[in-house]
């Protein structure tokens, strides 16, 4: 059963077909990738699922629900967590801070008046984000500010964010940009481990071939707008016109 | 000492307000050696340093820059002696229907003012204080007794007076203490204790984190499934209800509300008081509003006898020299010291006071927590945008 249908999505900026008839089918419990050149188009299709963009028409439904016109902070309230391709994160504030914002937004809604609380008190949300900073390798960094991580770890705190949610939903742009090849590994095995643990449905646009073929189960490739392939990963491979589109078949 | 600034449990919350309660109830002790425990300036300094807290509920936590907050205290004075004139010369209601009315008044400038950012939400928060200004001036005279200002008289309803009231003297009068000298101070210090009790709450709560993510990263919030506006707004009349209460405050001993409190210069001074002691910071603002009061009561009395005798040391030329220079920063000039003192701050501190008297700090314990480079909250300045 899919939980994510994309269909018919167009978008363009001035004259530039950003996304051109994109059609997409995520399947529930699959993990998803989108590949394809710079600039195909692959950020501003997810910017479309998660409210930051508005398609100029198709539609786009999660769980039987339409997310057009739906505003972001509704749509991760209903499951959607992203990690984006440049980090956005609380910079200013310590790690374990910016993984308890949405473990608490995720318990108590978009907006809660509760200035006779403490966060001290919270000792849930603190060891859940606690572990969630374990998962990406962040534990010991907790009391770090974040503006201070590197890019690569930005990405896992970034990561660990959006677990701490449980989304239903879990869209990946770039999750190893940045990352030293240890890191690629470690957050690959964690990816996975998910996956499998939870069954947590991804979508994960990677331009490192070996993080697709470690993890999808399906993959789409995209270019200047438009869907080229979309096919099992082991199909991919050989297929003479992604190779043609795509890299000229230099990474595969 | 400074160390327990930095924590944030439980234990050394209530450490901080046992320290602040015993500092700020024996003020009349030891400021004495500074010639600050006037009953008048003491009530002075828990009054703006009401308004500078609350200040930094806004723009401390969600880094909302309000130019604009003038309004507020003025809202909460013409409140006050409203109820004085309706109802009595008892403080506690004119508190109430304050903090009230400016709550209100908060939320409607804070939902127009909260649909921009930045520069142009500090604009527009100066542009309706301003009307406000105006409008008390003009339309509202009815209300606000324009130029004049809204003072109480004998001939007023005061319904819950008794009738002995009528010949008394018309300040504000608590069950039978009246609202001058000391018990006029000691009535603002114990407020000003009670609402830094809510906002130390404030900082430590869930709520408080939200409002630090708005400053830090909007858009993060937003695909984080939180909403960002009720947040702001939620900041903003908070707030607002602080100026009010001081405004209302700033009524006990003279019955007295005038359009000059709502003054853009009036906005202007808190945001220096909050980014002098250091926004974000909990006992900053209210340091920085002290500071500040203190060295406007003392710049502004000196006049050329006292510079006479303060530069008598020097031989004959210089002195005159020396006292035409200094004339410039005292007295009237006295917002020239004040810009300097600013600057220097700003440039040098950009944490404020506080940021200083933790480098002190640092630097006299030296390093006994190796670790302690790059720890939470204290370590990084806060950044004013
Ligand atoms: N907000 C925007 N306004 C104007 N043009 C945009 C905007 N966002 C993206 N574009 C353009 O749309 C095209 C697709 O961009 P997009 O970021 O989706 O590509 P991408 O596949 O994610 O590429 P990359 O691999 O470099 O991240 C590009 O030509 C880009 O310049
Ligand atoms: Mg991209």
């Amino acid at each position: 059963m899919s939980l994510l249908e994309v269909n018919d999505v167009n978008k363009a900026f001035g004259g530039l077909k950003a996304l051109n008839h994109i059609n997409l089918s995520v399947k529930e419990g699959s993990v998803h990738a989108i590949i394809g050149p710079n600039g195909a188009g692959k950020s501003t299709l997810l910017n479309c699922l998660i409210g930051r963009l508005i398609p100029d028409s198709g539609t786009v439904t999660f769980g039987g629900r339409s997310l057009i016109g739906v505003r972001p902070y509704e749509i991760n309230q209903i499951g959607v967590s992203r990690v984006f391709q440049t980090p956005e994160i609380f910079g200013e504030l310590s790690l374990i801070d910016n993984v308890m914002i949405p473990s608490l937004a995720h318990r108590d809604g978009t907006f809660k008046l509760n200035p006779w609380h403490r966060m001290d008190g919270e000792a849930e949300i603190r060891d859940h984000a606690m572990s969630n900073l374990a998962d990406v390798g962040l534990a010991e960094k907790s009391e770090i500010i974040a503006d201070s991580l590197s890019r690569g770890d930005k990405r896992r705190l970034e990561l660990a964010m959006c677990l701490s949610q449980d989304p239903k939903l879990l869209l990946l742009d770039e999750p190893t940009a940045g990352m030293a090849r240890h890191d690629t590994n470690r957050t690959i095995d964690l990816l996975k481990e998910i996956s499998e643990r939870r069954g947590q449905t991804m979508v994960v646009i990677e331009h490192d071939m070996h993080v697709v073929f470690s993890l999808a189960h399906y993959v789409t490739v995209m270019a200047q707008g438009g869907v080229i392939v979309e096919d099992r990963p082991e199909n991919i491979k050989g297929n003479p016109k992604v190779q043609e589109a795509y890299l000229g078949g230099a990474h595969l | 000492m400074m160390n327990f600034l930095d924590k944030d449990n439980l234990q050394s919350d209530i450490v901080l307000i046992v320290i602040f309660t015993i500092a700020i109830l024996t003020m009349p002790i030891w400021l004495q050696p500074f010639g600050a425990a006037y009953p008048d300036l003491m009530q002075k300094f828990a009054i703006f340093g009401i308004f500078a807290t609350g200040f930094n509920i806004l723009f401390g936590l969600t880094g909302y820059l309000s130019f604009g907050h003038a309004a507020f205290l003025g809202v909460g004075s013409y409140t006050a002696v409203w109820s004085f004139k309706l109802l009595g010369m008892n403080p506690l209601p004119a508190l109430v229907l304050a903090v009230i009315a400016a709550g209100i008044f908060a939320l409607a400038i804070g939902y127009l003012s909260l649909r921009r950012t930045g520069i142009y939400f500090s604009i527009l928060t100066l542009a309706f204080a301003q009307m406000s200004y105006n409008l008390a001036y003009s339309v509202l005279t009815p209300i606000t007794n324009g130029e004049t200002g809204l003072r109480v008289l004998r001939s007023d309803p005061r319904i819950f007076d008794g009738n002995g009231s009528e010949t008394g003297p018309l300040v504000a009068n608590l069950f039978g203490i009246e609202m001058t000298g000391l018990s006029g101070f000691y009535f603002c210090a114990v407020v000003l204790i009670l609402v830094s009790w809510f906002a130390i709450m404030i900082f430590r709560s869930p709520f408080g984190l939200m409002l630090k993510a708005v400053k830090t990263n909007q858009n993060r919030m937003g695909y984080t499934g939180l909403n960002t506006r009720p947040y702001a707004l939620a900041a903003f009349i908070i707030s607002g209800m602080y100026a009010g209460l001081a405004g209302a405050l700033m009524c006990i001993t003279d019955p007295l509300a005038g359009a000059e409190r709502m003054q853009w210069t009036a906005s202007g001074e808190v945001v220096l008081m909050t980014i002098l002691g250091g926004a974000g910071t909990l006992m900053g603002p209210m340091l920085g509003a002290g500071l500040i009061k203190y060295f406007e009561n003392i710049f502004s009395s000196f006049n050329e006898s006292t510079l006479e005798s303060v530069f008598h040391f020097l031989p004959e030329g210089m002195r005159e020299a020396a006292i035409s220079v200094a004339g410039l920063f005292v007295g009237e000039g006295w917002h020239l010291t004040l810009g300097l003192m600013f600057m220097i701050v700003v440039i040098f501190l950009p944490g404020g006071i506080i940021e200083g008297l933790r480098r002190l700090a640092k630097a006299v314990f030296g390093r006994k927590r190796a670790d302690d480079t790059p720890q939470r909250g204290g370590d990084t300045a806060p950044t004013g945008h």
